[in-house]
């Protein structure tokens, strides 16, 4: 058993309801309990959906469980495909109706149905939502593409002169985080190298369009962790080769238009020449010098953080001061990234353990998921969100991609945004007394409604429940034997306060190391020499 | 997927009997974990820790919305593989995640193991594990057990089912004193307005059931007569009527005239006179009365259709057609309790289409014909159904608002004037 908090993935099945709901003319049927249907709100609440998810739950309650709930399903099947005609129909059980055994592939097939039926079977104890998504997407691949799939050992037919390049999308779904805004990003990215989408899938996909991936000359993996699967089998039986390459930055974007225009035979140049993107110059101009070396914390999927520390370090000139991951699946792709900047790689899916980590690196801009806003949002430091699982709010109305030029675009004013800005923070420094910047005043062009509790430091949290936690887990940090002067700690309040923190910890530990009892005014400039950078 | 209209026992109005059509099929509810979104805040000192599988953690952060990350007191014990194996001993991982929980959360008083779908499956006996847990932290940590597995309980019943786990422990009341207990949470505001009201009616002493402290649980005996404030109590009537304490039959405190029934059967209980009664309700009464007049001239004649959700339907349909002269189309609710639910159905209108259970396409389909002018629903068909121009009102929000009592009776109407005014409003 595991105790949890806040989950980052939900189970297996809700993955299989992403790439069901997000593709057209496909229904699921889930052996489940009734309880199980709220994964509907997902869709309906969180992405503002305007149908309704197309799955039919079982809802087999205590008085089925002496009688027939594999009759139950097999009804449930039959009025379902009456129902809603689907093209194909992927079928399987939750986590408790996995315990039940009623095999619902097998069910299903003694239906006789007119439809393909693929049977997914998910290990609810032991996987989770990106993993459920991941399987039910090549499971439908495998079972809807294989008739088309040429004899083994044939090779690819040459594309014929005068025909453009073709390629499949691969990755999108429902509730990803801004899938529907890199789809068009992408596709008039790769329009503009003369490159044309054969299918997109699973977002907008039907069943009759996986059916024909294969007359696509290569693949285009937007998401590793949903399309990373499919793609290697699509790979192995249709020879498509595949791109590695994330388009999410400049200079990913870039890499990926050489990437693409390699696999289709294109030339890149002009693409690449006429690239229109704001963020080098904004980076560039003097108003941003304050951006330099921002100490930032990343944590999301993988294929998200990796990105945003590349854009961090590279494109924004923040310092990367955490990266992790909730993805155990794709741990290897944040380690390596981790030594690029020199920093202990997070793999966890443990919520707590991801607080903790924030509090004790005290970094003054976090990037993360919903549950990272909450936690900076507790602690005081400004964020924002960069990968699943996200809410409400980060299904924007307007045009918000991440990928491509538009997303870099979009990249830089969502993480600028929470900053204070620099002369803003200059006048703080210098005017400490003014009487309208009180402790805890937020940057001005955020308001008053943004202003989040002071967290100086971990220990001072007055939630029992991070407080529990996190000083266990800054143990080393705060223990200190060095005691403050009562002009020392005044003179420390004079230091904005979302800087203090830092400065506590600093002179704390230049007391330590160097054998201080008492913290004077003397030692907490010494510290700020030690520790100038 | 069977449907069947049967006449019930259910006294309507005139003497003739009730039509229930009885569905069943797939139910779009939550199950009853979803209580302890409201219940870990209603008792302040109390913790829930669900014995399940990931499917019943995502579901709560689900239904909490994700944006009360304050603090918690609420968690999941995660069954994995190993456990279901029998490779560990889910007794001996039980007791290690609980004692890590109650090392990290010292100010816990009362920790309440709630069973789930999995856990009922695979018969896990949390009573045995809550029993052998007490003995370990006892005095300074109670701990109990309920299911809020869907496979037995509905939404709002998990409330119900947390309470009735609440019922034994319970300490003797050992006044002859007669005293009255309120049962079913409310918000602190709404049970403080009776406690007031109970004041100047001279009744007393008056407890609550839950109280906000798991250190302050009410007294129950032979004594105690109680009125419960909300439909879904069940089981919690009878653990209390099995402690010697008697129910008072009565309707349930929305709207005026709920209100006022609730009240009352209070009232004739304790043997207050009726011109007192009068004296005292009467100001609140009109106040309230005058509060929904605005409200009646926008929802009056206004048809609305109920999807099964909190049990709340009856209730609220009533208060609905009669105080606000609102058309009842279709009455969903998941269960019909008739005994508790006696004294609403003698003033619901005896033609009101009543639905026990649920098959929700066919549902959508009679809704969808009968097109009225408001429909009330869970979180996952709200949406849909406002796409096809259905205006809807989510069902949630009527267990998570202060609703019962006079001065909440306007605040009440309101939330079904809402979606209205906006549907009107919006020209775009």
């Amino acid at each position: 058993m595991q105790l949890t908090v806040w989950t980052y993935e939900g189970p297996p099945h809700v993955g299989a309801m992403r790439i069901a709901t997000g593709m057209e003319g496909l229904h699921y049927v889930l052996h489940a309990p009734q309880g199980d249907t709220y994964a509907d709100l997902l869709f309906t609440m969180i992405e503002r959906r305007d149908k309704r998810p197309p799955v039919t739950y079982t809802t087999f309650a205590a008085r089925d469980l002496g009688g027939d709930t594999a009759e139950l399903f097999k009804s449930a099947a039959k009025n379902a495909y009456e129902r809603f005609k689907p093209q194909a129909m992927i079928v399987g059980a939750s986590c408790t109706g996995s315990l039940i055994q009623d095999d619902p592939g097998g069910l299903a097939r003694a239906l006789k149905l007119p439809i393909p039926v693929v049977t997914i079977d998910l290990p609810a104890y032991q996987r989770k939502e990106n993993w459920g998504a991941a399987e039910t997407f090549y499971q439908l691949v495998r079972a809807l593409a294989s008739p088309s799939a040429p004899a083994p050992g044939t090779a690819r037919p040459e594309r014929a002169p005068g025909v453009r390049p073709r390629c499949n999308l691969l990755g999108p779904t429902a509730l990803g985080f801004r899938h529907r805004d890199d789809i068009i990003e992408i596709t008039g990215l790769l329009g503009k190298l003369g490159i044309d989408v054969n299918v997109t899938a699973p977002m907008g996909a039907t069943p009759a369009d996986l059916a024909r991936l294969g007359d696509a000359d290569f693949n285009v993996v937007l998401y590793p962790e949903i399309a990373g699967q499919a793609a290697s089998w699509l790979h192995r039986i249709f020879h498509q080769p595949f791109t590695k390459t994330i388009p999410i930055g400049v200079s990913a974007t870039k890499e990926f238009i050489v990437e693409v225009a390699a696999l289709a035979g294109v030339d890149p140049a002009p693409v690449l020449k006429a690239a229109a993107t704001r963020l080098p110059w904004y980076s560039h101009s003097v108003d941003s010098t304050y951006l330099t070396n921002k100490r930032v914390f990343i944590f999301g999927d993988a294929t998200h953080a990796v990105a945003a520390a590349r854009i961090a370090s590279e494109e924004l000139g923040f310092k990367v001061v955490g990266l992790g991951t909730y993805s155990r699946e794709f741990a290897r792709d944040i380690r390596e990234a981790a030594k690029l900047y020199d920093v202990e790689p997070l793999i966890t899916d443990d919520y707590l353990e991801v607080e903790a980590k924030v509090a004790e690196l005290h970094p003054e801009l976090v990037l993360g998921t919903q549950m990272e806003r909450h936690i900076a949002k507790r602690l005081g430091v400004p964020c924002a969100v960069i990968s699943a699982p996200v809410h409400v709010q980060d299904f924007p109305a307007r045009y918000a991609p991440q990928m491509g030029f538009e997303g870099a675009n979009v990249i830089f004013d969502t993480w600028v945004h929470p900053l204070m800005m620099g002369l803003e923070e200059h006048l703080l420094a210098m005017f400490k007394d003014d009487f309208e910047f009180k402790d805890g005043a937020m940057p001005s062009h955020l308001g008053t409604g943004h202003a989040a509790p002071v967290a100086e430091r971990p220990a001072e949290i007055d939630a029992p429940a991070a407080e529990a936690v996190l000083v266990s887990a800054t143990t080393e940090t705060t223990t200190t034997a060095a005691v403050w002067a009562a002009d020392a700690e005044k003179e420390l309040h004079k230091i904005p306060f979302f800087v203090r923190g830092k400065a506590r910890r600093n002179t704390e530990r230049f007391a330590n190391e160097n054998g201080v009892a008492t913290i004077t005014v003397e030692t907490l400039y010494d510290a700020k020499a030690h520790f100038a950078r | 997927m069977t449907v069947s209209a049967t006449g019930c026992a259910v006294a309507a109005e005139q003497s003739a009997p009730r039509v229930v059509r009885n569905e069943s099929g797939q139910r779009e509810v939550f199950c009853g974990l979803t209580g302890i979104v409201w219940l870990h805040r209603k008792i302040q000192d109390a913790f829930f820790l669900v014995v399940g599988s990931r499917t019943c953690a995502h579901l709560i952060q689900s239904a909490a919305g994700v944006m009360i990350f304050a603090e918690p007191r609420f968690a999941t014990a995660i069954m994995e593989e190993k456990d279901l194996a029998g490779l560990t001993d889910a007794n001996i991982e039980l007791d290690r995640i609980v004692t890590q929980l109650l090392t990290r959360r010292p100010d816990i008083k009362l920790l309440f193991l709630v069973g789930s779908c999995p856990s009922e499956v695979i018969k896990l006996d949390l009573s045995r594990a809550a029993l052998r847990l007490s003995q370990r932290f006892s005095p300074g940590v109670r701990i109990l057990n309920y299911s809020g597995s869907g496979l037995e309980t509905t939404f709002t019943q998990g409330e119900d089912a947390c309470l009735a786990s609440l019922v034994p422990e319970l300490s003797l009341a050992r006044t002859s004193e007669d005293s009255l207990l309120i049962v079913g949470s409310m918000a602190d505001v709404v049970e403080d307005q009776f406690i007031r009201m109970f004041d100047a009616l001279g009744i007393g002493p008056v407890q609550f059931f839950p109280p906000r402290k798991s250190t302050a649980l009410p007294t129950v005996g032979p004594n105690t007569k109680f009125l419960l404030a909300q439909p879904f109590l069940l089981e919690t009537a009878r653990e209390l009527e099995n402690r010697g304490a008697k129910r008072l039959a009565a309707p349930f405190p929305l709207g005026v005239e709920g209100t006022t029934g609730f009240l009352r059967a209070a009232a004739d209980a304790f043997g207050i006179a009726p011109a007192v009664f009068d004296k005292v309700t009467e100001p609140n009464r009109a106040r309230a009365a005058r509060a929904l007049e605005v409200y009646r001239t926008e929802l009056a004649g206004k048809r609305i259709f109920f999807f099964p959700d909190s049990q709340l339907e009856i209730p609220l349909a009533r208060f609905l057609s009669r105080e606000l002269s609102m058309q009842l189309v279709e009455v969903g609710t998941p269960y019909l309790h008739r005994e508790h639910l006696a004294e609403e159905l003698k003033l619901l209108p005896a033609d009101a289409a009543i639905t026990e259970g649920q098959d929700v396409d066919l549902q959508l389909d009679r809704c969808r014909l009968a097109r009225p002018d408001i429909v009330v629903c869970g979180l996952g068909l709200a949406n849909p159904l406002e796409a096809e121009g259905i205006t809807t009102k989510w069902s949630i929000e009527l267990v998570f608002t202060p609703i019962q009592g006079y001065e909440q009776a306007a605040d009440l109407a309101e939330l079904f004037a809402r979606p209205l005014v906006r549907r009107a409003k919006l020209v775009a």
